[in-house]
């Protein structure tokens, strides 16, 4: 197996699921419960979030846990809209956001919220002076990703942040799903005021997750209840799957500092290879990218979702865009705003990387591709 | 070229005459045992200030770590060079070229401490000035109130050359005062009266007073977090946990209800003045803050106060509540002060506390409970834990993480 979807999910750190089975069996009481069991699940629980917070160098109150990237981006989003719609009622955000960050903004535009959505350029970046020109007066949050999860493309968050240095009453967000463990960002040098993390995306498991929220800005819960994490996500908190997404972190960051280097010489390879394809166009762009996602289009006459389904039997797994937006038969939403036009978003095939892809695996599955597009040419022509 | 090394200016501890090097040594210690996990930093000291040598150190995480330690007054990033002209000026350019400097304005203060050195200081702001203005774009002098004050330092093993000036935590070093138990309770005021107490240079041990099953392990837990976030200023801390259930409960049943409270205090503070003694220390810290409450009267103070003539500190006499409130989240102690746990104050309060309390009726109270072998046996049975900066944490789960 050739595993290259990994911006999809990544495969848990054996250690990570060691971890999750060893909380999940011998801590499992409610880390609200008053006896001793429930107390050594809250310890867990308050490590995990300290050992987190001194990696991302903020401070343990300023990180909530959630369910995962996608309520994290939610409640990034309405929380801020809630807590703040008398303050202004304007979000600006891009065309080439994640569905769990555009779809929130939708539905405030129900709600009488006005969103504008920014355009990239042909490299699917978006420029600090375009943020400029959309702030207003009533502006009160700017959410940018930090990496496109489809293209690879790495936004100037730091710019960005520069620039709302300016404008205290605009919180900055920024969805780093993609981001954490491939491309460093300082949070508070960049002025971010709330930040998405997932625990899948970096080898931990899914059903953690967690929203960095800067200390003195105010959140409107989405969930309500208990009073968890500070009033602001109540529900049982999933021990075992934070401490567990702890450890990934750990690790992950571990593997950054050691392999960082080979998983950037390993990309570049991997275009090289990609780019004498003749059938295939790269989409990622060259400069200011991940070192990690690798999205290219197939030549016309041939469907993204039976190439996938035509590598898969040689056991290499990639993906159409998006995992989340795949099962759509939709053309690329940020290969369209990169002005590639509907042909070329129709049919655009996303490769993602792990610490644990190797050269060998290159050789391998570029037969395979070359293969299938003959295969499927053939079919079709 | 890059930063090598930071100099650090003392405090109050340059008005210490003759004992002064005690000061300068200890502070030197303080700092070392501070940046222990930089293995390849080095520190000379003289009476005036102090120099780390980087030695390729990053300066940031070292700079973050200098800012909790005691004695120091401000410190700064420095470069060092040889009392020549042309090194001064390009040592001088490299050091403003390290800082965000563009738009900003700056200007040059040089000072001669080595009279050999050939240039007066009045040329040298004119040259080193001039070489920095030709180099760089985007810079302006401003002579009155500059951005960046580009300080020349000509002495006899060297010449220095700082930038910008970063502010200590000012204080006396830690030890250089002696050493006092602070009673930790697990409120907002005792930490913050235990950082008051450090920053005046005292080494402390915490007394907790913990009664189970009335109060929880996490009441514990607690005490213990807040002691590690007290060790960021004060290095390794001793905890003493005093099981003080039985001496609580006689007083409960042997005491009225409106002096059983200032009771307990008294015996909380026999229990203290006597580990303080084992312990060789010389007085004991309270977070006590005149009329806060019932057992903070002066009337109170007083009866309470009447089992020891060890000296009582309490920095937050005169403090309002929000004052000492900001100083806690600052320290970053109040998140953890204001978790809702029993402790061994909020058990057994009597409904209506005597506010005036009269001494003779406790010493009569007192006299009919026989306290003292219970008292002794809390001494005896209190448990000790040290408390490190770094190893604060429970072993139990080093492996899940």
């Amino acid at each position: 197996m050739i595993y290259l979807d990994n911006s999809a999910t990544t495969k848990p750190f054996p250690e990570v699921v060691d971890s999750f089975v060893a909380v999940a069996t011998n801590y499992f009481a409610n880390p609200s419960s008053l006896h001793g069991l429930g107390m050594k699940a809250e310890r867990l629980l308050a490590q995990a979030r300290e050992q987190i917070a001194a990696m991302l160098r903020v401070k343990p109150n300023e990180i909530v846990f959630t369910s995962g990237g996608t309520e994290a981006n939610n409640f990034a989003i309405k929380g801020v809209a809630w807590q703040y719609q008398r303050r202004g009622r304007h979000i600006i955000t891009t065309k080439i956001e994640h569905p769990s960050v555009a779809e929130p903004c939708r539905q405030l535009e129900e709600l009488g919220f006005e969103v504008t959505y920014l355009p990239v350029d042909r490299e699917g970046r978006v420029s600090v002076e375009q943020v400029e020109r959309a702030l207003r007066d009533d502006t009160i949050l700017v959410s940018v990703m930090h990496v496109n999860n489809e293209v690879g493309t790495v936004q100037p968050i730091e710019e960005i942040g520069a620039l709302l240095a300016h404008y205290p009453k605009t919180l900055f967000h920024v969805d780093r799903v993609q981001g954490i463990s491939k491309v460093p960002l300082d949070l508070k040098q960049a002025g971010v005021d709330l930040c998405t993390i997932s625990a899948h995306k970096f080898h931990g498991l899914r059903g953690a997750g967690l929203l960095y929220v800067r200390e003195g800005v105010r959140l409107a819960p989405l969930i309500a209840g208990g009073g968890q994490e500070r009033q602001l996500r109540s529900g049982t908190e999933n021990v075992a799957a934070i401490v567990a997404m702890a450890k990934a972190l750990r690790l992950a960051l571990e593997r950054y500092e050691r392999d960082i280097g080979r998983l950037q010489a390993l990309k570049d390879e991997w275009l090289e290879a990609l780019a004498a394809i003749p059938d295939i166009e790269i989409n990622t762009p060259r400069d200011g990218a991940a070192p990690h996602i690798i999205n290219f289009s197939l030549k016309s006459g041939i469907k993204p979702e039976v190439f996938v389904h035509e590598l898969e039997k040689s056991g290499i797994y990639v993906s159409t865009t998006s995992a989340c937006s795949s099962k759509k038969k939709a053309p690329s939403k940020t290969l369209l705003a990169m002005g590639l036009g509907e042909g070329r978003a129709e049919r655009g095939i996303r490769i993602s990387l792990s610490f644990d892809n190797s050269r060998e695996e290159i050789a391998p599955a570029v037969a395979a591709i070359k293969q299938a597009i003959k295969t499927l040419s053939e079919v079709t022509e | 070229m890059n930063y090598d090394r930071i100099l650090i200016r003392y405090g109050e501890m340059t008005t210490k005459g003759k004992n002064r090097n005690i000061f300068v040594r200890r502070l030197k210690n303080n700092i070392a045992r501070k940046l222990q996990a930089f293995e390849r930093i080095q520190i000379e000291y003289m009476r005036d200030r102090m120099y780390i040598l980087l030695n390729g150190e990053p300066h940031e995480p070292i700079i973050e770590k200098l800012k909790t330690v005691f004695g120091i007054h401000s410190f700064s990033l420095a470069m060092k060079c040889e009392n020549d002209l042309d090194a001064i000026k390009k040592t001088a350019l490299a050091a403003v070229r390290q800082l965000p400097y563009q738009g900003k304005t700056f200007k040059v203060s040089a000072r001669r401490v080595d009279k050999q050195f050939p240039y007066r200081s009045d040329e040298l702001n004119y040259e080193v000035g001039a070489h920095i203005l030709r180099h760089t774009d985007g810079l302006t002098v401003n002579v009155r109130e500059p951005d960046l004050d580009v300080r020349i330092e000509v002495r006899q093993d060297g010449t220095y050359i700082t930038c910008r000036d970063i502010f200590g935590a000012g204080g006396l070093p830690v030890g250089t005062s002696g050493k006092a138990m602070l009673m930790l309770s697990g409120g907002i005021d005792s930490p913050v009266a235990g950082y008051l107490a450090m920053k005046r240079g005292l080494e402390i041990e915490a007394v907790h007073f913990f009664s189970p099953p009335f109060t929880s392990e996490r009441a514990k837990q607690k005490v213990i977090d807040l002691v590690r976030k007290l060790t960021t200023y004060g290095g390794r801390i001793k905890l003493h946990i005093v099981p003080f259930t039985e001496v609580q409960q006689a007083i409960y049943q042997g005491v009225p209800n409106e002096y059983s409270l200032i009771s307990t205090r008294r015996a909380m503070l026999k229990i203290t003045d006597e580990l303080r003694r084992r312990q060789r220390a010389l007085a004991i810290v309270t977070g006590e803050s005149l009329g806060q409450v019932a057992s903070q009267t002066l009337e109170s103070m007083y009866v309470i106060n009447e089992v020891t003539n060890t000296p009582i500190l309490r920095p937050l006499v005169s403090m309002d509540k929000m004052e000492i409130i900001e100083i806690a989240k600052r320290i970053d102690t109040h998140d953890i002060s204001i978790l809702p746990y029993e402790d061994c104050c909020t058990i057994f309060t009597p409904r209506a506390p005597k506010t005036k309390p009269k001494k003779e009726k406790v010493l009569h109270y007192e006299s009919q409970l026989d306290l003292a072998p219970l008292l002794e046996k809390a001494v005896n049975d209190t448990e000790t834990l040290v408390i490190d900066e770094e190893n604060g944490r429970a072993d139990e789960f080093a492996e899940l993480f």
